[in-house]
Parts: structure tokens; C-alpha cells; sequence
């Protein structure tokens, strides 16, 4: 058995359901969000700023708007799918079944992917209600959205093994991925920062993955295009080193 | 006979440094209903958790149909199905939802009409729709053996199957397993109700500590370490043992209406003739009597308390 499409299959099937579940206010939350950003920040504050760039406001907010949901989303989801079952003790079965690690992660990561990916291109057909936005390198695009799904779910799957409570669950996502995200130039190009300020925020990996993001839509970000990649790899090789340590060691899955 | 589950010098220890199983060598027939007892915190859940891939070992080897449990983890594990001894289960889904998620899960392609007999087997048809959060703890037990016979497994282990059930589900519950045995179904439970193993099993294993004492037929087992114990419904009430009668281990049981005397039945003289003959020298009398087996639960008892035993 080299794949068990099944069981990878049965637990796709059964986390996008768990979405299902709640299918309303998961589309409608970012639907209202995008529109209240937009609002606030395209319209009231928007109105009053120049171009970024060559780049109206509005538009040049879209690619971090995007990101902004896709790491809360990809983290949020990923992390709970596999942190309810260790919670609930439904667990056990998952350990019982024949099934790999990797087929574990493909079947988790890819649902939780699937539902970031799904939002936020709700958002961007939301932000077409508010600006002109065209993308320059919609392949790419596409591609990135895909690799920075994976890679934060990755993440957030990293995060729901390691938690033990519902609170350690929240933590990281809200005092660490939620700032540096607001940090990394979602809503400003880091140019516009003074130098000392520009230099500090460089540590700032999510900075990287907003350039690279925005260099999709509009053919320029705050970093090149290369290193923003390198840095999407980087953090994904990580993320993968750190899930493959997890399931050899059974770290807080396995005694 | 060939067994299907094959332990040998498994050891156990936590990084607590609580050793729950110390070289523990078990074969589990194919075919047979295997009953393994023991205190709490014996080892029990950790020797089952350890088959069924959830816990790992820390040394020795297990096998489930000829397939080792952790290089051949796949083979292995789509044999066995477990019933584990807490209700863990998924609130919100579905009845069907559920045990049809377990069947995908252990890489079986759906089939519908087997979830379907499964289902009415156990009486969950008509709550296929609903939702687990909303059954009684029994059905919620029926369910997770509905989970784990839904990829049709060989060899099925139920951790404490009947704990906090009523007296009813209990009983379905062993016809079932008994149907299941029928059908070719390797049984192994663990369980602290000793009439459940009596009623059911076919061989009993007896784990304490985290070692197995004893592994034995549960006939050979009563009849090797049974004890009978002998009953006379006096005639007249009697208030205390003569002296007469210090020779015998006596006991005066229900107000001094009943004399019991427990012997060994391996003993060559087992000390009844002569209790007899020596009451009716005294002129006591009895109205009836009786014998009766040692329960497993008292030969339980006597292992754990006294280690005896030989494996």
C-alpha cells in the first residue's frame, strides 16, 4: 500500500465537513471584514493618502488583506483540526488506523489549505466591490496563495500538536502571527518607514511574504521577488522538519 | 493453533519511570475470545494501546496476523479494530457520518449496505441522523463498536466494553460478541466485571503490575485453581462451633443456620467423609446440602492478592 487514498480521503472529507458546519460565518465573517477594511482604510483613511508606488491605496492593500486572513485562517484551522481530536480523545483512532504521517499531514494540511484558499479569494472578489485591482502574475499568484496555505498550515499544524489547552491554542496566533502580520506590511510598504525602523522591520519574516505576494498582483514589492520565495521555502522546510520530528518522536501525540 | 497476536519480551516504561509492562510473552489464538484481567493500572490499557499502535513500546516485539505492529504498521493495523474503554467521540457528527469517516479512515472503499448491517446489528439504524451528542452513554458505546467493526477487522480488542452499561446493554453486548466470535472474529477484552470473562472467554490471562501472571483455559483455570465450597443447612440453629469440629476450617454462616467448609478439590482427601461422620457422632443435623465452584472472581482475588500463580 503505497498511498491509502482512502483514509487520506476519509479525513479530508470529514475535516471539510467540520467547516461545513459552520460554512455560514465562515464566509460571511470575511466578507463583512473585507468590506469594513476597505471602509475604513480605503475609503476614510485611503481617500486622504497618495499612491504607494504608483499604486492606488486601495488596491495596494489587497494582496495583505489576502495574506492577513490566509495566515489567522490557515493557522486557526489547521491547529484545531488537530488539536479537537487530541482534546477530545477521538485521537486514538487516527493512531490505530494504517495510515503514515505524511498521508496524515496531506489529508489535515490539504483541508485547512483548501478553506484558506476558499476565503481568500472571497476577499479578493470582495475587494473588487471596492477597488480596481488586476493582478500582473495571476499563475503566480495563484501559486503563492497555494504555498503560503501549506506552509501556515503547516504551522498551525505545528501549533495544535504542541498546545495542551485551548489557550495556547490562541496564543500564538494573537500575540504572534496577528502582530508581526500588521508589522509586515499589510496595510504600508516598508519604504515609507524611517530607515532605523525599515532595518528592524526586516527581521520581520512576514514582511517577505507580503512582498512576494504583492510583487504577484502589481510587479514590485519591498524585497525581490527571489528572496521573498526564499523565505516561503525557508519557512516551509522548517515547518516540515518540525512535523516530521513531531510524528518520529510522537511528541504529544504518542507516549 | 496458529496465533494471530504474537507478544513476545514486551516491556513498557513510561517517561514517568513507571514501568507498566515488564517482558510480557502472550499468544492470542486465532479464533478465540481472550479475556485479560487485572487491577487498575495493572498494564492492561497499556498492552492494548501498544497492539493497536497508540502507545510505543520500549521493547519487544508484537505481531498481529504475522504482520509486525511497527515495521509492517499498515498490514498490521488494518486487522485489528479497538473499542477503547473511555467514550471518545466526535459530539457534533453524525451517527453514520462517524462510523462511515472510521471505514474510510482504515483505507476501506465505502460500502454502504455493510455500515448498514452494522448499523441495525446494533440497533443505530434508526439513529443513523442523529447527532452522537445527543445519544445515551449506551448507544454512544454501540457506536464505537459500530467504528470499529466498520472496516471489518479480524482480530477486535474491547478495552472495558461494559463499564457503566446497564444490565441489559451487558447482555446484548456479549451476544454480540458472541455473533462476532461465530463469524471468525478474534476477541480480546479487558474487563473488571470477572463474569463477563466468565461468561464469555476462553482462555483468561491475568496481569498484574504490568507482568502476566497466569495464562490458562478459564475451565482448566476453575477446575486447577477452583475451590468448592460446601454448604449444610443445619437443623437447629447453632450458635457456636463445638470443639468437636476444630479439626475442619468451619464457618458459621447465616445466623447460625448454614455451616460452610471450603476444600480443595486436588486435595486426595478432601475431608468431607469424616466432617459428616464426626457431626453425626455430635448429633448435629442437616436439612440439605450443597456444593459450588469458585467463582473466577475469587480465583481473580486470590492471584492478585497472593501472586500465585505460574504462566
Amino acid at each position: 500500500m503505497a498511498f491509502n487514498l482512502h483514509s487520506v480521503w476519509a479525513i479530508y472529507k470529514f475535516e471539510v465537513a467540520r467547516f461545513g458546519r459552520t460554512v455560514l460565518t465562515s464566509l460571511i465573517t470575511p466578507v463583512i471584514t473585507t468590506s469594513l477594511y476597505f471602509i475604513v482604510f480605503g475609503s476614510a483613511i485611503g481617500s486622504r493618502m497618495t499612491e504607494i508606488g504608483g499604486i492606488p491605496y486601495g488596491a495596494f492593500i489587497v494582496p495583505g488583506l489576502m495574506m492577513l486572513t490566509m495566515f489567522t485562517e490557515s493557522i486557526f484551522n489547521a491547529s484545531f483540526g488537530i488539536y479537537m481530536p487530541k482534546w477530545s480523545g477521538t485521537i486514538y483512532e487516527l493512531l490505530s488506523a494504517p495510515v503514515s504521517a505524511f498521508e496524515t499531514v496531506v489529508a489535515y494540511v490539504g483541508a485547512a489549505a483548501t478553506k484558506s484558499i476558499v476565503i481568500a479569494s472571497i476577499i479578493f472578489a470582495t475587494a473588487h466591490l471596492f477597488v480596481d485591482v488586476q493582478v500582473a502574475h495571476p499563475l503566480a499568484m495563484m501559486a503563492f496563495m497555494l504555498l503560503m496555505a501549506v506552509t501556515f498550515c503547516l504551522f498551525g499544524f505545528i501549533l495544535g500538536i504542541w498546545a495542551q489547552s485551548f489557550e495556547q491554542l490562541q496564543v500564538v496566533p494573537m500575540l504572534v502571527v496577528m502582530p508581526m502580520t500588521f508589522l509586515g506590511g499589510a496595510f504600508y510598504s516598508i519604504d515609507m518607514l524611517p530607515a532605523a525602523w525599515r532595518t528592524v522591520t526586516l527581521f520581520n519574516p512576514v514582511v517577505y511574504l507580503i512582498s512576494g505576494f504583492r510583487w504577484t498582483f502589481f510587479g514590485k514589492g519591498d524585497v525581490a521577488i527571489e528572496i521573498s520565495l526564499a523565505a516561503v521555502f525557508a519557512f516551509l522546510l522548517i515547518c516540515l522538519a518540525v512535523v516530521g520530528w513531531m510524528f518520529r518522536t510522537g511528541y504529544r501525540l504518542k507516549n | 493453533m496458529q496465533p494471530i497476536i504474537s507478544i513476545s519480551d514486551l516491556t513498557k516504561t513510561y517517561k514517568s519511570g513507571h514501568q507498566a509492562l515488564k517482558r510480557v510473552d502472550l499468544e492470542i489464538r486465532k479464533g478465540e475470545i481472550f479475556a485479560l484481567l487485572g487491577p487498575n493500572g495493572a498494564g492492561k490499557t497499556t498492552l492494548i494501546s501498544i497492539i493497536c499502535g497508540i502507545v510505543r513500546p520500549s521493547s519487544g516485539m508484537v505481531t498481529a496476523d504475522g504482520h509486525d505492529i511497527v515495521r509492517d504498521y499498515r498490514a498490521a493495523r488494518t486487522k485489528i479494530g479497538l473499542v477503547p474503554q473511555e467514550l471518545h467521540t466526535d459530539a457534533f457528527e453524525t451517527v453514520l457520518a462517524t462510523v462511515s469517516f472510521s471505514r474510510g479512515l482504515f483505507g476501506k472503499a465505502p460500502n454502504p449496505a455493510y455500515i448498514e448491517k452494522i448499523l441495525r446489528d446494533l440497533s443505530l439504524w434508526d439513529k443513523r441522523k442523529s447527532k452522537i451528542m445527543e445519544l445515551s452513554g449506551g448507544m454512544k458505546r454501540r457506536v464505537m463498536i459500530a467504528k470499529a467493526l466498520s472496516h471489518e477487522p479480524e482480530i477486535l480488542f474491547l478495552d472495558e466494553p461494559t463499564a457503566g452499561v446497564d444490565v441489559e446493554l451487558r447482555r446484548d453486548m456479549w451476544g454480540l460478541v458472541h455473533e462476532l466470535r461465530q463469524s471468525g472474529v478474534t476477541i480480546i477484552l479487558t474487563t473488571h466485571y470477572i463474569e463477563e470473562a466468565e461468561e464469555m472467554a476462553d482462555r483468561v490471562g491475568v496481569i498484574s503490575k504490568g507482568e502476566l501472571i497466569l495464562v490458562e483455559e478459564k475451565t482448566a483455570l476453575m477446575k486447577k485453581l477452583g475451590k468448592k465450597t460446601l454448604t449444610l443447612n443445619l437443623s437447629e440453629q447453632m450458635t457456636a462451633l463445638p470443639e468437636g469440629l476444630a479439626d475442619w476450617t468451619l464457618e458459621l454462616k447465616d445466623d447460625g443456620h448454614e455451616l460452610e467448609y471450603v476444600f480443595d478439590t486436588h486435595d486426595e482427601r478432601t475431608g468431607i467423609p469424616s466432617l459428616l461422620r464426626r457431626m453425626s457422632d455430635l448429633g448435629i443435623g442437616f436439612k440439605d446440602l450443597n456444593t459450588r465452584q469458585s467463582s473466577l472472581e475469587e480465583i481473580f482475588v486470590s492471584l492478585v492478592h497472593d501472586g500465585a500463580g505460574s504462566k
